[in-house]
């Protein structure tokens, strides 16, 4: 067995060493800038377009020159949603769900310090996202609607082709934060409603530090990155090569393994999920089990805190994580099981595992084998068990 | 992941003292499965010379609350509930050879888990009374103004940031910030109040003799140390009333800012330590 049994794959993702290896020469001999006269610093520039394609293919897009590479998948939101504010300056309602990732959730929240008005919509018990409430809230100003793909925590997936239909119907600028859903999962952006996509490169086994950012032709767009002509004026800064051309590569191995790969990853998730709601008592998937990531299981276990659970499991060197309140650094628990409406004696104990294709078989049954253990130990300890 | 201590890890992996005491003496319950942590304390006494003999808790909570709780049994086996009741959160965390300031609450939650089963112990009259009185400034974590102080006191916290670390309060929804704000502004200068007045007494006592001999130990104790980290030093010539004379000495010779030391330092450590009243004068050669 490997030195860790890696869980967290919605935190972060191993490196694929393919990439790494396409990455290495641009960190060593080919340095130069490719903005450079020079065909030694020039001669980069296709390998970036290289990149661009390869991620424009990944997700679909007609044009690889909707695709603009950014820093990483909150500088994706936040040039999605600022370019469309200020794209249109009259319109001060701003749509988005109470689910997303704080890359969004925290930046309307500043936003409406700043003389916008927000809305934030509800998912219901399994973390489904209701359309209906969205045409209720769409004002004459509103100037965006922003909503995940799929949710970070419980894997849920959110109907992004109805929103953005709707979306569209209104003249409304939509964009999905599809951090967590690129790689995972097929589709093709080019036939959903979809105005501004953000991805991000270390969830699919590209490096950390880079993202992109999907623009549909004809949408308006301003930089958030104000500075030279890179990226052709729609972010300054010259260009992470190395992981850029390392993002191409993770988007090309997505594509190449998508379809057999997240079969086994589905195949594996279910396999420790059956197992654990078969072999221990008072636990429960937390969102809905089919419309949701194959490679993501949220469980609550009953009575137990999740960071005794995690340094439990880390003990086992079982990576997993948790949205209990201890675990956050914060007091408060996960603000989507909450927004679901998760019972409390399962909230503080619930625990995220989200697996990849480098998971084996034999690292499942291991996980298997030691959590009942580790239930056992702490519910022993606690007063309500 | 949490920077936790090794007898933290070690009381986490193997904590002792786990359980409940069948009709135990005492018992102290605080905290919710809605605050993300509780602990459930029970407690055999002897009832002629008032001994802990044996304590057991059930927690439910992070590996620092169950430390907190394995420390706390720990340290009150054996003491009588009189010794056991002058513990505090302070003494939990320090057992624990320190706790990271976001968990300071779990040590807390186990000094008032001992609180509550002393007074149930006690008679339960006695903790409701006292909770008339209070008011409750957190209303996510249901904290009360005397929590807050009591933790102010205790561990001498100075920001809002840190009271939320001890107490929780204001770590949810942040709406009772302003509060805890004010809570701490009186608290602080209620003390502040109390000090002057305190040394206001105190400087009235001296006599001639004390108030030479103080200024004589504060210049050695307290103003050449700090000197002497930088190369230089100072010698006390001469005391006149109110009027120390000084002589610079190492580095402190003909640095141009020498002056500044005088009255900044120097004479700021006298007034300070000795008398308001208090010039320092510098005599060269």
């Amino acid at each position: 067995m490997k030195e860790v049994v890696y869980l967290d794959n919605n935190a972060t993702t191993k490196v694929a060493p393919e990439v790494f290896d396409a990455m290495r020469p641009f960190l060593t001999e080919q340095y130069g800038n490719p903005s450079s006269m020079h065909s030694f610093g020039g001669g980069v520039a296709k390998h970036i377009e290289q990149a661009r394609e390869r991620v424009a293919s990944l997700v679909g897009a007609e044009d690889p020159s909707e695709i603009v590479f950014t820093g990483c998948g909150t500088e994706s939101d936040n040039t999605a949603v600022l370019s469309t504010l200020k794209s249109y300056p009259d319109k001060k309602h701003i749509i988005t769900t109470k689910v997303e990732h704080p890359a969004i959730l925290n930046l309307y929240k500043h936003l409406e310090t700043k003389g916008y008005q927000a809305t934030y919509l509800d998912v219901d018990s399994q973390g489904l996202f209701n359309v209906d409430q969205l045409e209720a809230a769409i004002r004459p100003d509103t100037a965006l609607i922003s909503v995940m793909y799929a949710n970070n925590e419980t894997g849920v997936i959110f109907p992004i082709n109805e929103i953005g239909r709707i979306a569209r119907s209104r003249s409304i600028p939509f964009h999905t934060d599809a951090i967590q859903a690129v790689g995972k999962f097929c589709f093709e952006v080019g036939e959903l409603s979809v105005d501004l996509l953000s991805l991000s490169g270390h969830k699919f086994h590209g490096p950390k530090g880079v993202g992109a950012l999907y623009v549909k032709k004809g949408t308006r767009f301003f930089p958030f990155m104000i500075g030279g002509h890179q990226e052709k004026g729609r972010r300054g800064g010259t260009e992470n090569v190395a992981s850029i051309v390392g993002l191409g590569v993770a988007a090309k191995l997505a594509k190449e393994n998508r379809d057999v790969e997240t079969s086994k990853v589905e195949k594996l998730r279910d396999k420790l999920e059956d197992s654990i709601l078969k072999n221990i008592s008072g636990v429960r998937v937390n969102g809905h089990r089919q419309r949701r990531l194959p490679n993501t299981s949220n469980i609550g276990f009953e009575h137990v805190e999740g960071e005794a659970i995690l340094l439990l499991l880390d003990e086992k060197k079982i990576a997993a994580s948790s949205g209990s309140a201890c675990t956050s650094g914060s007091l408060t628990p996960s603000h989507v099981l909450k927004t679901m409406g998760v019972p409390v004696s399962f909230i503080q104990g619930s625990v995220r595992f989200s697996l990849s294709r480098y998971n084996t078989e034999e690292e499942i049954d291991y996980t298997i084998k030691s959590i009942p253990e580790i239930m056992d130990r702490l519910r022993k300890i606690s007063p309500f068990a | 992941m949490w920077d936790y201590s090794e007898k933290v890890k070690e009381l986490f992996k193997n904590p002792r003292n786990v359980g409940e005491i069948k009709n135990p003496d005492a018992i102290g319950d605080v905290g919710s499965i809605i605050c993300g942590d509780a602990l459930k304390l029970t407690l055999r006494i002897d009832k002629k010379t008032e001994i802990i003999k044996d304590a057991k808790f059930k927690t439910f909570g992070c590996a620092s609350a169950i430390a907190s709780s394995s420390a706390l049994t720990e340290m009150i086996k054996g003491k009588s509930i009189e010794e056991a009741s002058q513990i505090t959160n302070k003494d939990i965390a320090q057992y624990l050879g320190g706790l990271p300031g976001e968990k300071m609450h779990c040590s807390i939650m186990g000094m008032e888990a001992l609180e509550a089963a002393i007074a149930n112990y006690r008679g339960a009259g006695l903790k409701k009374k006292v909770v008339g009185k209070e008011k409750v400034i957190c209303e996510c974590f249901s904290v009360t103004d005397k929590k807050i102080i009591k933790a102010i006191s205790q561990n001498q916290l100075k920001s809002v940031e840190a009271v939320t670390n001890y107490t929780k309060a204001g770590g949810a929804c942040g709406r009772c910030k302003p509060e805890i704000e004010k809570i701490l502004r009186e608290y602080w200068e209620k003390e502040a109040t109390k000090r002057k007045a305190g040394k206001a007494k105190e400087k009235k006592k001296l006599t001639n003799l004390e108030r030479i001999s103080l200024i004589q130990k504060t210049v050695e104790r307290e103003v050449r140390p700090g000197l002497q980290t930088d190369g230089g030093d100072i010698e006390l010539v001469d005391i006149d009333r109110n009027k120390v004379y000084v002589k610079f000495l190492g580095t402190c010779l003909g640095c141009p800012s020498s002056g500044l030391t005088l009255k900044s330092f120097v004479e700021a450590k006298l007034k300070e330590l000795v008398d308001s009243d208090i010039e320092v004068y510098e005599v060269r050669g």
